[in-house]
């Protein structure tokens, strides 16, 4: 059935900007994603050099090796503007917090299996200072980069890493109390399973390179840490040990992975098909931060999978391998 | 590990504690200066960051969940307002021309605001200023979407509007907002928060915010309304993170001082000058009147800024100034601003005209020490000549100042019968100001200002024309050559509003929407 309800309609004399027509090729009804996102950052008649940074203008493509021709040619296909990206945060944020109640109100933390409790302590929340530490890059990679399509999303990552990192501090919270959060930071800071990629993570805040950075962070460190702890080691071996309360207590960043890593790899894929040489830069970005992303995960995962690990690490990495391929980065 | 300890209880500011600046470490892979390189050359010492006291307690789940209920809201009024022509419901059209200047002038600023916060939050080593100025950053990039989308149902139906980011970067009044926050973010991350966290956010935002927000809602604009109120608590929070990093600055080292007291000096007189066109706006350009601009000066700068410089007095804070001189203007600086845009009205994107017999009524009321004496009559002699047919344009471009790059129309402070011209030489080159402060801005930091892209300079070397013109033809018309490169459609986008197509189609919509013919 349908009804016919009337609304007085006037002819409009443009469906949308002319920036966004121009990029659209007609004058066209323009999504709210493209009229917030489409030439917002300024790119013209800049009146000062930046006192910090006098190399380079404000805004200024030439931080970064990758060339484009258009920097907005990239696109997030989750169409994130500001409204769309807080509104599915908040749905998620709902689930995270029907799932802390489930599990607090059941105290469900106390039917832990003490191994699987002390692995929690021992190997997530650490990892705090992992989210935190990609929250300072990912707002390198917004301040930075160039045109708004690249460097929106890193607002977005930016704030997310800063909710996972309180996400795992709720945990640590929940199962050892603030004690744990001390603990997790000593190891963090003295560990030796946790050297190898605290160092990683400060080598990054001196990149000065966006897009390396971008790489270097969330393709490579967060594209083999996701699969390997949220994936393998909370949903499969510690589920399998009775450690279901603690996917749902993680369960935020495995929904979160799943959706951003479609970000980046539309990021890649679109690096990488504008030019041979763009291909060639990311596969060597790539490879070098992805042996190091490993190698520093080795000692980290170990916490969990024992003698397990170096093939399970050795599987994330192939899985890794092949989504970058897939991608169009030839490794 | 025994596990059945009861765990301790943390309270809400020790368990924001852990969710943020618990959360930093002390790096030793990489120097402290190499992760945090812009710390030291602007000469502010801090030797705490602990002893930052965060201005707000917002972690990411509550900040997700109350911003996405607010942009719910908000989101539903603007599909309201586009479906229901919400357009038609605005006092009159000239109103729209304050959108026009909104979104052109305006909202460009939100988003470099972003970019701004964003790299001040990557770069101071406390992490409670670094959260804080993300969740600025995050929240300025809402402000200049929300705009764009509100302002995108009033670009299908008028003009002017169009193309305003191609404008923001090139349109020579546009230069004065976009030269201010371009010198902001060009600043070191210090100079960065007293420019836009404290001097913008906190002493000037109730004169450009809230005049933009109240006119819209005193002139039935639902849609800038409705993005204005919901702006309202962001902008709270920003206002206490202005006041935080003052207070934080000054506190830490007394050598803070004095650098602080002349960035206040100098944002305070630049944000000044920046609120020229939201002068304007409010006695000229809002149909439907909120206050006056003189009387918006004396409750928001004089009364509370007064207030807020009596508080920060105890950190050997003083009064800017400049005060002193915006005091004497205060009777000029609007109908100084509009004679202009009503001068240069071919070069503009938004329609100029002579405010009516009720309008020129209560400027009289409103400015009776200045308005009858000294601008009535340039405006009755204006209205005389466009009945006549001669509505006067003026082509010839103004010299500008090097500083606010506004046009030298101001008058000297205490004699508004004479222009105010300073100038300044330089490494044999001249350099011309508006006023004293602009001046001594300028001279404080002569290598920045000198970089400035000066509209009509650019104008008059020939960079500001469309790609391939060739100004040697017979019978180049400069003018038009300028619009093009504006992308500005003579005759729709500019001119006066009386004839023009925003005028025209206004009337004949609001006609088929409440008449039967």
């Amino acid at each position: 059935m349908h009804i016919d309800l009337r609304t007085v309609t006037i002819k409009p004399l443009r469906h949308t900007f002319d920036n966004i027509a121009r990029r659209l090729g007609a004058d066209k009804p323009a999504t709210r994603y493209q009229e917030g996102t489409l030439d917002m950052q300024q790119t013209a008649n800049f009146h000062y050099r930046p006192t910090w940074d006098p190399d380079h203008q404000i805004y200024d493509a030439s931080r970064t090796a990758i060339k484009m021709a258009d920097w907005y040619a990239f696109k997030d296909p989750r169409q994130f503007y500001y409204g769309a990206y807080t509104m599915a945060r908040a749905k998620q944020q709902d689930t995270a917090e029907a799932n802390f109640d489930f599990v607090e109100n059941r105290n469900l933390a106390d039917t832990l299996p003490a191994d699987v409790r002390a692995t929690v302590l021992e190997l997530l929340v650490p990892l705090r200072h992992v989210a935190w530490g990609s929250n300072m890059n990912n707002a390198s990679i917004c301040a930075y980069s160039y045109g708004t399509a690249f460097s929106q999303p890193g607002i977005y990552q930016a704030m997310d890493q800063l909710g996972i990192a309180q996400y795992l501090t709720r945990v640590g919270l929940l199962l050892g109390g603030v004690e744990s959060l001390e603990v997790a930071k000593t190891s963090w800071m003295e560990g030796d399973a946790w050297q190898g990629l605290r160092r990683y993570v400060e080598d990054c805040m001196v990149i000065k390179d966006p897009v390396e950075l971008f790489v270097a962070q969330n393709v490579a460190l967060d594209g083999l840490l996701y699969p390997l702890v949220y994936e393998t080691i909370v949903d499969d071996v510690l589920s399998a040990k009775g450690g279901t309360p603690v996917a749902m207590l993680t369960q935020f960043m495995t929904d979160w992975f799943t959706e951003t890593k479609r970000w980046t790899d539309a990021t890649m894929k679109t690096a990488a098909a504008e030019s041979d040489e763009n291909k060639a830069i990311l596969a060597k970005w790539v490879i070098q931060w992805r042996d190091r992303a490993a190698a520093a995960l080795l000692p980290v995962a170990r916490i969990a999978l024992n003698e397990r690990t170096d093939a399970l690490v050795a599987e994330v990495v192939q899985q890794f391998d092949a989504r970058l391929i897939k991608s169009g980065v030839p490794l | 590990m025994d596990m059945q300890v009861a765990k301790k209880k943390l309270g809400l500011k020790e368990r924001y504690a852990v969710m943020t600046r618990g959360l930093d470490w002390v790096p030793s892979y990489q120097k402290m200066e190499d992760i945090y390189p812009y710390m030291s050359y602007e000469g502010i010492k801090i030797h705490d960051w602990d002893k930052w006291e965060d201005p707000f307690r917002l972690t990411m789940d509550a900040y997700w969940k109350y911003q996405a209920e607010k942009e719910r809201k908000l989101y539903a009024v603007l599909d309201a307002f586009n479906q229901n022509n919400g357009h038609l419901n605005v006092t009159d059209a000239r109103y729209i021309n304050t959108v026009k200047l909104f979104v052109s002038g305006i909202s460009p600023l939100e988003y470099v605001a972003h970019r701004g916060f964003a790299h001040a939050g990557r770069q101071f080593p406390g992490a409670g200023p670094r959260v804080a100025c993300l969740m600025q950053s995050l929240d300025e990039i809402r402000h200049a979407q929300t705009q764009v989308h509100a302002v995108a149902n009033y670009n299908k139906y008028y003009n002017g509007m169009h193309d305003f980011h191609h404008a923001h970067d090139r349109v020579w009044f546009l230069s004065v907002p976009k030269s201010f926050f371009d010198d902001a973010i060009t600043a070191g991350p210090f100079e960065f928060m007293v420019s836009i966290g404290f001097s913008f956010e906190y002493v000037l935002t109730n004169l450009l915010f809230v005049p933009f927000v109240s006119g819209a809602a005193y002139n039935g604009d639902m849609g800038t309304m409705t993005f204005g109120f919901s702006a309202q608590s962001d902008e709270a929070r920003h206002m206490t993170l202005g006041l935080e990093v003052i207070k934080f600055i000054l506190e830490q080292d007394p050598d803070n001082l004095p650098i602080v007291q002349r960035w206040i000096d100098k944002w305070t007189w630049r944000g000044y000058r920046v609120l020229t066109l939201v002068a304007m706006m409010m006695d000229y350009m809002l149909p439907k009147r909120t206050m006056s601009w003189k009387e918006a000066w004396e409750i928001y700068f004089e009364e509370n800024g007064g207030a807020l410089f009596k508080d920060l007095a105890r950190y050997g804070i003083t009064m800017p100034k400049c005060a002193e001189q915006i005091a004497l203007e205060k009777d000029h600086l609007s109908h100084q601003a509009w004679s202009t845009f009503y001068n240069y009205a071919a070069a503009a994107n938004f329609h100029t005209w002579v405010p009516d017999e009720d309008e020129m009524a209560w400027l009289s009321a409103k400015y009776p020490d200045s308005y009858d004496k000294y601008y009535r009559p340039r405006m009755e002699y204006w209205r005389e000549q466009a009945a006549k047919g001669n509505r006067f344009y003026n082509k010839t471009l103004p010299m500008l100042c090097q500083t606010c790059q506004i046009p030298m129309v101001f008058t000297e402070p205490g004699d508004p019968t004479k222009i105010c011209y300073r100038e300044v030489d330089y490494k044999e080159s001249k350099y011309h100001f508006c006023s004293d402060h602009c001046k001594a801005i300028f001279e404080h930091e002569p290598e920045k200002y000198v970089q400035a892209w000066l509209p009509v300079h650019q104008i008059y070397q020939g960079n500001c024309f469309p790609e391939g013109t060739d100004p040697t033809v017979e019978g180049f018309d400069p003018l038009a050559a300028v619009l093009d490169y504006y992308h500005f459609e003579s005759g729709r986008d500019n001119l006066d509003f009386e004839g023009s197509e925003d005028q025209k189609n206004f009337d004949a919509w609001r006609g088929m929407a409440t008449k039967n013919v």
